[in-house]
C-alpha cells in the first residue's frame, strides 16, 4: 500500500531541501506582497511554495490511506474553489475570519491525533514533542472556535453587539488556570498521557475561544481577526516541533510574527492596547445609554436631491466610507457620484479610516474594485489637515470613526481613538439608514451637529439617486 | 533535527516575519492578511502526514477532516487573495468598460 511514489525519506535531506525551497517562496511571496504592483505575482510565487511542499508530502516514504488523503483533498479543494469564486468583495473579512478557523482546527486536530499516536505506542512520550503538542492543540482550538464566531458575527448569524456573559472576567481566568493544570498534569505524566484529560483541555480550550470573542464588538473584530490570524500561526509553528517538520516551524512563525504586527498597527490605530480590546470590549453602560435617547435629539433630514445640489456647487467633496458602504454593495455607485462630480471639475477624495470597515484595508478593496484611482484614496493623518477646506464631506455607512465624541468626550468609551474629522467640513452629508448606533453601541453626536445632514436611505441606492440628481441638474 | 536546532529556526522566522512585514501601504492589509493566512494552510502537510501513517479508525476520521481543513484554507486562501489582488491589477487603465461581474449586485 506504500505506492509507488514514495521518494523522500521523511526527515531526510531531499525532503528537508525542498522544504526549503517552500518556505523561501513563502518569504519573498509575502516581500512581495507589501508592494501594490508585485502583490498579485507574490501571492502566485506563495502559492507554488505551498504546492511544492505539498508534492514533497505526498512523496514521502510510508505514506498510506491514499483513499483518504484524495477524500480529504477533494472535499477541502472543492469547498474552498466554490467558496472563494462566490464570495462577494463585501465579505472578504467573514472569509478570512473562517479560512483562519479551519486552520486553526486542523492544527487541533493534528494534535490530538498525535497524542493519540504517542499513547499507542506505549512509550514514555519526549517532553520537547507533548509541549508542542499540547500548545498546538489549545492554541488551534482557540482559533478554530474564535474564528467561528468571529465569522458568525461578521455574517449576522449572532448579534454582532457585544455579548457579555455574567462574571465574563472570572470563567475566563478559570478556564485558562484549568487549561494549564491539565496541560501540566498531561506533561508530568508523559510516560502514559491521558487522551481524556487531552479531549477535555481542547473542548475547554473551544469554550475559551468562544466567551473570548463573544463580547468584542463588530467594531474590534480587525485586531480580532488578525489576531487569531497570528495564533493559528504559531500554534501550525508548535505542530512542527512535535512533527519535527521546518517547512511548518517557519511558514507557521511567519504567519504568527506578522499577524503580531498588524494586529498591534490595529490597536495603535484605535489608540487601545490589544489586552484592552480583549478584555475590556465594548461594555454594558454606555450601549444602553445611548441606544434610548437616541430618536429625541433634533436632527436634519434631506433628501437625494438637496444632497446633489450641495455636491454639485462644491469645489472640494471628500467621500468617507465604512461597513456600510460594504452591506449595500454602494461601492460602484459611489463610484458614479464621484465621476458625476468629476466632470463638473470638483475634486472628490476618499477618506479611509485605518479601521474602517472590518478588516484593515477593507474600505480600500472596496473602491478598487469599483476603479477608484489609488492616489484619491487618502489616509487618515493625511485627509484630517484638508477637512477644514473641505466644502461637503459625505459619509457613507461609516459611524463610530466618525465620531467627535472620541475627540471631545473623555467619558467616551471610544475616548481617544483617532476619527476622521468630518464636523470639521463646511458640511456633511451622512448618509446611513437610520440613526442607530455604530458597533461600538455608542450614539454619534455628528448627526446632530448644525452643518450635519442625515439622508436616510440604502447606500446604494441613495448614491445612485444622487448621480441621478446631479446629471439632471 | 535537535530541539535547539528548531528553536534557533524558530527565532530566526519570527524576525524575518517582523522584517518582511514592517511598512506595508494600509491598501494593501487585508491581501496580505488574506495571503498569510492562506500560508499557515501549511498545516495541512502535518494533516497529511498523520493521515498518512494512521492506522486506526478515530485517526482515519480525524486526519481526514483536518486535510479537508487544511484545503481549505489553503486554496480558498490564495484564491481570493488572488481575487482582491485583481481589483488592484486592473487599476492603471483609467476606466475598465469591463464592469460585468463586479459587485453582483
Amino acid at each position: 500500500m506504500t505506492s509507488l511514489l514514495a521518494v523522500f525519506k521523511p526527515g531526510g535531506d531531499a525532503a528537508t531541501a525542498l522544504y526549503i525551497v517552500a518556505f523561501s517562496l513563502f518569504i519573498i511571496g509575502i516581500k512581495q506582497g507589501t508592494h501594490p504592483r508585485t502583490a498579485k505575482r507574490g501571492n502566485l510565487i506563495a502559492a507554488g511554495g505551498m504546492a511544492v511542499a505539498v508534492v514533497t508530502t505526498l512523496l514521502l516514504d510510508g505514506m498510506g490511506n491514499w483513499g483518504l488523503i484524495a477524500l480529504g483533498l477533494g472535499v477541502g479543494t472543492a469547498v474552498g474553489v466554490i467558496a472563494s469564486i462566490r464570495v462577494q468583495m463585501t465579505e472578504m473579512p467573514q472569509m478570512v475570519a473562517l479560512y483562519n478557523g479551519v486552520g486553526g482546527g486542523a492544527v487541533a486536530l493534528i494534535a490530538w491525533s498525535e497524542i493519540r499516536h504517542g499513547i499507542s505506542l506505549g512509550e514514555e512520550i519526549p517532553l520537547d514533542e507533548l509541549i508542542p503538542i499540547l500548545f498546538a492543540g489549545v492554541v488551534g482550538s482557540v482559533s478554530f472556535w474564535g474564528s467561528n464566531v468571529a465569522f458568525a458575527k461578521l455574517q449576522d448569524l449572532i448579534p454582532t453587539r457585544p455579548l457579555a456573559v455574567p462574571g465574563q472576567q472570572v470563567i475566563n481566568a478559570v478556564l485558562l488556570i484549568g487549561i494549564v493544570a491539565a496541560c501540566v498534569s498531561i506533561a508530568v505524566g508523559n510516560d502514559d498521557p491521558s487522551q481524556l484529560t487531552f479531549v477535555a483541555v481542547l473542548i475547554a480550550a473551544g469554550i475559551l475561544g468562544n466567551l473570548v470573542v463573544l463580547p468584542i464588538g463588530g467594531a474590534d473584530m480587525p485586531v480580532v481577526i488578525s489576531l487569531l490570524n497570528a495564533f493559528t500561526g504559531l500554534s501550525a509553528a508548535a505542530a512542527g516541533f512535535a512533527l519535527d517538520n521546518v517547512a511548518l516551524i517557519v511558514a507557521g512563525t511567519l504567519v504568527g510574527s506578522s499577524g503580531t504586527i498588524l494586529t498591534m498597527e490595529m490597536a495603535t490605530a484605535m489608540n487601545r492596547s490589544v489586552s484592552n480590546v480583549l478584555f475590556a470590549g465594548f461594555g454594558g453602560a454606555p450601549t444602553g445609554g445611548g441606544g434610548g435617547s437616541t430618536e429625541e435629539r433634533p436632527h436634519v433630514s434631506i433628501g437625494a436631491q438637496d444632497a446633489a445640489i450641495k455636491l454639485a456647487y462644491a469645489d472640494t467633496v471628500v467621500i468617507v466610507p465604512g461597513y456600510g458602504l460594504a452591506v449595500a454593495q454602494a461601492q460602484h455607485a459611489i463610484k458614479e457620484v464621484a465621476d458625476e462630480l468629476e466632470k463638473r471639475g470638483i475634486t472628490v477624495n476618499y477618506a479611509i479610516h485605518p479601521v474602517a470597515g472590518r478588516m484593515p484595508g477593507h474600505m480600500n478593496v472596496l473602491l478598487a474594485e469599483a476603479d477608484v484611482a489609488y492616489e484619491n484614496l487618502r489616509e487618515m493623518e493625511e485627509i484630517n489637515p484638508e477637512m477644514s477646506r473641505t466644502d461637503v464631506a459625505v459619509v457613507v455607512g461609516a459611524n463610530d470613526v466618525t465620531n467627535p465624541a472620541a475627540k471631545n468626550d473623555p467619558d467616551s468609551p471610544i475616548a481617544g481613538m483617532p476619527i476622521i474629522e468630518v464636523s470639521e467640513a463646511q458640511q456633511v452629508i451622512v448618509i446611513k439608514r437610520s440613526l442607530s448606533p455604530g458597533f461600538a453601541g455608542i450614539d454619534n453626536d455628528l448627526f446632530y451637529e448644525p452643518n450635519t445632514s442625515m439622508l436616510f436611505a440604502d447606500a446604494k441606492q441613495a448614491a445612485a439617486d444622487i448621480a441621478a440628481e446631479i446629471q439632471n441638474l | 533535527m535537535s530541539l535547539m536546532t528548531e528553536i534557533t529556526i524558530f527565532v530566526l522566522a519570527v524576525f524575518v516575519g517582523f522584517e518582511v512585514i514592517s511598512k506595508v501601504p494600509t491598501t494593501l492589509h487585508t491581501p496580505l492578511m488574506s495571503q498569510t493566512n492562506a500560508i499557515h494552510g501549511i498545516v495541512m502537510l502535518g494533516g497529511l502526514i498523520v493521515l498518512g501513517f494512521a492506522d486506526d479508525g478515530l485517526e482515519y476520521v480525524i486526519g481526514t477532516i483536518a486535510v479537508a481543513f487544511g484545503a481549505i484554507n489553503i486554496v480558498g486562501g490564495f484564491m481570493v487573495t488572488d481575487r482582491m489582488l485583481g481589483m488592484f491589477s486592473k487599476k492603471p487603465k483609467p476606466k475598465a468598460e469591463a464592469d460585468g461581474k463586479g459587485g453582483g449586485a
